[in-house]
């Protein structure tokens, strides 16, 4: 197959992946009986609609970002870290103990409550890293069991020691809170906060920890190869543990946020959030770049939410942006076939001039 | 309750829970075994799940079928749907050289947003089917129900349940015994070898990935006409990858992934028991629950040690490339 490859094709190929999952989409919809331009301008509406939908979109994007962030990271050292829905809740589990039961004075509170979410999750994380690095133990599994275990755990937890009225913990203490009267009066009440800036900083920390310093390049070069670094006098066990720790605090920064910005408290839940299996696809269509998956949380997160406001006004069911989100990552996946379109029109072009 | 019977509680439920788990790890067995990574498990065994519990309430409920054999045109029309949603993770990622991880989590996302779309599309805006009249009974076998402990434990399961013991043989037979399954095994581990031995390495990877899919369709129908009786979203919640660890855990082989599936299944199975039989007065039940993902853990740093995935699982196949 001949392709003729451009510069720009980086840029290319994601947004001619995106129009043709939007197309995918706007089909389906027609082929149910919907009218697909209406709900599009419905999914802008919802994101659009007024400071108030804009800074909830934002609040929507923010675990996006973190969760993308430590999926991508495990990923650009070849591990599949499936397990950041687990740590996510231990994170938000963290911040809740942290939140509720220490005293300190504002901001110090807060930032403590995100550094031991960090930790804990991190740990938690590194369990998965340390039983592959040293048994030989595959992280998919054991980060899949760690889910449920960090599920069940913190439902027990909550429980027996912090609960609340109902099934909640208490309330976090003021001091700990992460919410912002500055974003909220600009979205207008919206639960945008503070989560936000510490989801953009962490991208840039990693963008810089993973290609510009020495350990990123060591856990860059175990994720290419881990034969040749071993051979190039590279530790790959301890990259392999490192890689897992960093990625779980990501998450549990994440779920840190959550509790300390959001809700100001944590749930007894039954099943999972999901954000974590989001993060999966939010790395996917940021390419596993930190800023990419910025752009992913984006993308996924704002059409997300607007659906919402297509089911309620019009009863386009919110699944069909799903869908749409899907055929994304697949045309994604499958860039050889968008490669080949791309091709196709340059040919053409270059046989008519 | 007496010894004998917590004993067939158990065991009944160990065999019921695995069922589904077996049948989607056989399906993943197939397709890593020839090259293809199989995320999209948990996509497919959503679409079979659906397919069944949508086919079984059209057939049996409005057209009017037998009882006895709605339920089985359920099962058959999940395997196909099953097949035909392999497809584009077949396509994607022998056609197209993909990535298979990416492949397959997208396909996972179509699966449950199709399959949302459509229930609410078919029943009325409502988040999941009715619930299925028609749905498999618990089958047991002359002579051998009158087994103490086993008769009652073991072989009195859904008839799903007996299918995927049987295609756990047979797969053995077909991939260790067979032409087919030499020519599956060694593409899987070195296609350039296969191909140049005149084996169709793309024929191959895709009648496997087709396999995978009809086999973790069949698991999706167990979830939601044998063990439980509607679909929503919650009906597939995390068992296809379960099964992917199945499938690890019994280092890609057919009878390591039902030992697997088996022990996730009595693990479960303790759990949901632990209930009734009034364990929940000494241990918390969050502990019962746990108890699978915890055993697994344990018994894979303990029992199992490091597990080899097939030499080219993963790895699109390119002619001529080294």
């Amino acid at each position: 197959m001949h392709t003729t490859k451009s510069k720009w094709d980086a840029v290319l190929v994601p947004v001619i992946a995106v129009i043709l999952g939007m197309l995918v989409g706007a089909i389906l919809m027609y082929l149910m009986g919907y009218d697909p331009i209406l709900g599009y301008s419905l999914v802008l509406e919802g994101i659009f609609g007024g400071p108030y939908f804009m800074g909830e979109t934002l609040r929507a994007i923010t675990p996006l970002i973190f969760a993308g962030l430590a999926v991508a990271f495990a990923f650009r050292t070849g591990l599949f870290n499936i397990g950041v829905e687990g740590q996510y809740i231990v994170g938000q589990l963290a911040a809740a103990w942290v939140g509720i039961t220490w005293d300190l004075p504002p901001v110090l509170h807060a930032l403590a409550a995100v550094m031991v979410a960090m930790i804990a999750a991190g740990l938690y994380a590194g369990l998965a890293g340390w039983l592959k690095a040293r048994l030989g133990v595959h992280e998919v599994i054991t980060t899949i069991m760690l889910n449920y275990i960090a599920l069940f755990s913190a439902n027990y937890i909550i429980r027996s020691f912090l609960k609340g009225e109902s099934e909640k913990t208490e309330n976090i203490q003021p001091s700990a809170s992460l919410t912002s009267d500055f974003l909220a009066t600009l979205f207008d009440g919206a639960r945008v906060n503070w989560g936000l800036i510490i989801a953009i900083i962490l991208a840039i920390v990693v963008y810089w920890l993973l290609f510009r310093t020495t350990t990123g390049y060591e856990l860059r070069a175990v994720g290419f190869n881990h034969h040749a670094s071993e051979y190039a006098g590279m530790n790959v066990k301890r990259n392999i543990i490192t890689a897992m720790v960093v990625s779980g605090m990501l998450a549990g920064a994440g779920g840190a946020t959550d509790t300390l910005g959001v809700y100001g408290y944590m749930n007894i839940s039954a099943g999972f959030t999901g954000i974590g299996f989001d993060g999966i696809a939010v790395a996917l269509i940021g390419a596993n770049n930190p800023f990419g998956v910025i752009l992913g949380a984006m993308l996924f997160g704002g059409f997300t939410f607007g659906a919402d406001n297509m089911q309620r006004v019009e009863g386009i069911p919110t699944e069909s942006i799903r869908i749409v989100i899907s055929m994304v990552i697949y045309f994604v996946a499958a860039s050889a076939i968008v490669h080949s379109l791309i091709g196709l029109v340059r040919r053409r072009r270059e046989v008519q001039s | 309750m007496s010894i004998v019977d917590m004993l067939i509680t158990i065991l009944n439920g160990t065999i019921i829970f695995a069922t589904p788990l077996i049948l989607a790890a056989l399906g993943g067995v197939y397709s890593e075994r020839s090259g293809v990574v199989n995320i999209a498990l948990e996509g497919l065994m959503v679409i079979g799940a659906f397919t069944a519990a949508v086919v079984t309430i059209m057939t049996g409920e409005r057209m009017g079928v037998s009882p006895e054999l709605a339920p089985w045109l359920g099962v058959l029309a999940a395997v196909i749907a099953g097949v035909i949603f392999s497809l584009p993770h077949a396509v994607a990622s022998i056609d197209f050289k993909a990535d298979q991880v990416v492949s397959g989590v997208a396909l996972n996302f179509l699966a449950a947003g199709v399959a949302l779309f459509l229930v609410k599309k078919l029943f009325e805006g409502a988040g999941q089917t009715t619930t299925v009249q028609n749905v498999f009974g618990k089958v047991s076998i002359p002579f051998i129900q009158d087994i103490p402990v086993i008769g009652q434990g073991i072989f009195n399961v859904y008839p799903i349940s007996y299918l995927a013991f049987i295609l756990v043989g047979l797969s053995y037979w077909l991939i260790y015994k067979t032409p087919f399954g030499l020519r599956l095994r060694a593409v899987g581990e070195h296609p350039h070898a296969a191909d140049t031995m005149g084996v169709n390495v793309r024929k191959t990877r895709y009648i496997a990935v087709m396999i995978s899919g009809a086999m973790a369709g069949l698991g999706g129908a167990a979830m939601s006409i044998a063990i439980s009786s509607s679909f929503q979203h919650s009906t597939i919640s995390g068992h296809g990858f379960m099964a992917l660890a199945a499938m690890i855990f019994g280092k890609w082989h057919p009878v390591g992934a039902m030992w697997a599936a088996l022990f996730f299944g009595l693990a479960t199975s303790l759990g949901v028991s632990g209930q009734v039989l009034g364990l929940t007065a000494y241990v918390p039940s969050e502990f019962l629950n746990m108890l699978p993902y915890v055993l697994t853990i344990l018994a894979l740093a303990g029992l199992v040690g490091r597990a080899e995935a097939p030499a080219s699982s993963g790895k699109p196949y390119e002619k001529g490339s080294r």
